[in-house]
């Protein structure tokens, strides 16, 4: 049966993409690329140790020498940034990546299924929600012993709860639309229709969220970091290095700015991303 | 709960029905109290029949049509008989129902767009109703994916399989969604006012594409629709639904020259006509009735020109009216004529 004599590429040229890239995306997309190539290639790029002390460079200020300065014990701060980079893009994938695959499952889980499993999870869901985010983060490394890995695992029992909430709430509205009902009428199990209908259409918001939430785990490793809960000394770590260079912020500004400055970009990086993402996948009708 | 299929409506027609509803109820508990929406339908199916089920908005098609492949959700509940080839389908386990749902029964749904997965290709959406009700191999999917697209009408079909529903016009959408659900070769296609939401001249081609499948595929139809055009153009049968109810069953052409329920006159009355004669609407006075709190008598009658003491009295049964029809109207040997005869 052919319905037509004309070759189908002449009337339609298979050039156009789906997802067709936005300059945001890009703009986002290149800035942590970059950062990653330069934490894999950290050994290569840094000019010095980013942890061996100096005491002939204590606190110089920015030079040919050293282009972001050195902190009081005469370590190099961009070698520090550089090799922080490492840390800290570590800090980002591993603080969302379980809350992300585990709180998406488990929101359109409680979701779909509702009834008594939506109530279980409201109920965690409010225990959670009911105590200060950092609060408890902090109980569970204090619990756990300081250090990276300690600070994952507390990240990941708490942060998986606004991936849930974010994924229940939009599965609750597309498990009412019309191609979830005409799955179940073609006879799909509830898993496939869950997984391989409704998921993907209900995780935009998720995604778009890690890329901020990606950030924010920056942002907490830092804050646990200067609490002395996260990366420990000596690790060149943005955050712990904030935290180090503030009682030189008036003499030596660029102990502190350094760092922060690298945060910021990779912050705005990722924010980038979560835009551009966001542009790309808002569903078209 | 029976073990047999239970014994046909009257009726002319000797062979036996594909598809017994009887005594189907739908419920929807809700904060305001019980809203019957399916209340006691029976109605039979023969093989190669367009049944139309007709009605106005709220009054149980739709709501009739999903729950005889029980795909009411809660807080909704369905219960009563849907026999299905000697089986009872509401009491089936949820296994057997997969397969017959989207493999013997198909469903296709109003608007197109919503009933189509935004985020994946038609093609892929084809070949996974496939892949679950057929064992056709791997490799030959692309192949049965496209001939079936290329069977409801979309040209260069081959080209089209990896381009995504909202890359479809309105009437194409349509015909992607019935050949998904005909993928399997299904012997009853449940159609939910396929052509409501497309303009006049695609709604004349997906009816005549349904026909012509129909046919083709030896299928029995199930055409919900409020379109009296609709139901004269496609149906063999109708049943009339009021206020979740079958109010009168009859052919196409019975019902359209004498109708013989006050709400199919009522109907009939309030189409416009095409054409030279600009007649005034003969509208149905007043509105549908609160399915939370049915009155006892007639739920029509509180519209109705003919009511008296006995319509609100008590509720009249649907009941055998002379060869192959049935009507729920005590008044029905009263009716007047129609003012115009669209079939």
């Amino acid at each position: 049966m052919t319905a037509t004599a004309v070759p189908a590429t002449l009337i339609r040229p298979r050039t156009r993409l789906r997802y067709r890239p936005n300059s945001t995306l890009i703009t986002g997309v290149s800035l942590i690329t970059g950062l990653i190539l330069v934490a894999i290639f950290a050994p290569q790029i840094a000019p010095y140790s980013p942890t061996d002390f100096d005491y002939n460079a204590v606190l110089h200020p920015p030079s040919a020498q050293h282009w972001f300065g050195t902190d009081n014990f005469g370590r190099d701060i961009l070698s520090r940034v550089i090799w922080g980079a490492r840390i800290d893009l570590q800090i980002a994938l591993f603080t969302t990546l379980v809350p992300f695959f585990a709180g998406s499952i488990i929101g359109a889980g409680a979701g779909y299924y509702g009834k008594w499993l939506d109530s279980l999870f409201g109920l965690i869901v409010n225990v959670v929600v009911v105590i200060p985010f950092l609060v408890l983060v902090i109980a569970i490394v204090a619990f756990l012993g300081p250090g990276l890995r300690n600070m994952y695992i507390a990240v990941s029992l708490v942060g998986w709860v606004s991936y849930a909430r974010l994924v229940r709430g939009e599965m609750l509205v597309q498990k009412q639309s019309d191609y979830s009902l005409a799955a179940r009428g073609m006879g799909y199990t509830s898993a496939r229709v869950v997984g391989r209908h409704l998921l993907p259409n209900v995780i935009a918001p998720a995604i778009i969220f890690w890329m901020t939430d990606m950030s924010l785990g920056i942002l907490l490793g830092a804050s646990l970091g200067y609490l002395g809960l996260g990366a420990q000394p000596p690790t060149p770590e943005w955050g712990v290095m904030v935290a180090d260079g503030k009682n030189f912020m008036t003499t030596a500004p660029w102990i502190s700015s350094f760092p922060a400055l690298a945060l910021a970009v990779v912050g705005i990086g990722f924010s980038l991303i979560g835009d551009g993402l966001a542009e790309l996948l808002r569903p078209r009708q | 709960m029976n073990v047999h299929p239970p014994a046909k409506l009257p009726t002319a027609r000797t062979d036996e029905p594909i598809l017994s509803v009887r005594d189907l109820h739908t419920e929807f508990h809700t904060k305001r109290g019980r809203l019957i929406a399916v209340d006691g339908i029976e109605f039979d199916l023969f093989p190669g029949e367009v049944l139309g089920l007709v009605g106005e908005s709220g009054s149980g098609k739709s709501v009739t049509l999903r729950s005889l492949i029980r795909l009411i959700q809660p807080p909704g509940v369905t219960r009563g008989e849907v026999w299905w080839q000697g089986r009872d389908l509401m009491v089936m386990s949820a296994d057997d129902l997969r397969e017959v749902r989207g493999g013997e029964i198909s469903i296709i749904f109003q608007e197109p767009i919503s009933a189509l997965n935004p985020v994946l290709p038609v093609g892929e959406q084809i070949k996974e109703t496939l892949r679950q009700h057929t064992d056709l191999p791997g490799r030959d999917l692309d192949a049965a994916a496209a001939e079936l697209l290329d069977m409801v009408g979309i040209p260069s079909a081959r080209a089209r399989l990896n381009d995504f529903p909202h890359q479809f016009s309105g009437g194409m959408r349509q015909r992607v969604m019935i050949a998904i659900s005909l993928a399997s070769n299904p012997q009853l296609l449940l159609a939910d006012e396929p052509t409501t939401a497309l303009d006049v001249t695609i709604q004349d081609q997906i009816l005549k594409l349904i026909l012509r499948l129909k046919d083709q595929l030896g299928m029995s139809v199930i055409l919900v629709t409020h379109d009296l055009g609709v139901v004269a153009q496609t149906c063999d049968r109708v049943a009339v639904m009021y206020a979740g109810r079958v109010v009168e069953v009859a052919s196409v052409v019975d019902l359209f020259h004498r109708p013989r329920h006050a709400y199919t006159l009522g109907l009939l009355n309030s189409v416009p006509t095409g054409g030279g004669n600009r007649n005034p609407l003969l509208p149905i006075p007043g509105a549908p009735p609160d399915l939370a709190g049915l009155p006892p008598g007639c739920p029509f009658a509180p519209r109705c020109a003919y009511a008296d003491e006995k319509c609100l009295a008590q509720r009249p049964e649907l009941a055998p009216i002379g060869q192959d029809r049935l009507s729920a109207c005590i008044h029905y040997d009263k009716l007047e004529q129609p003012r115009v005869v669209i079939a």
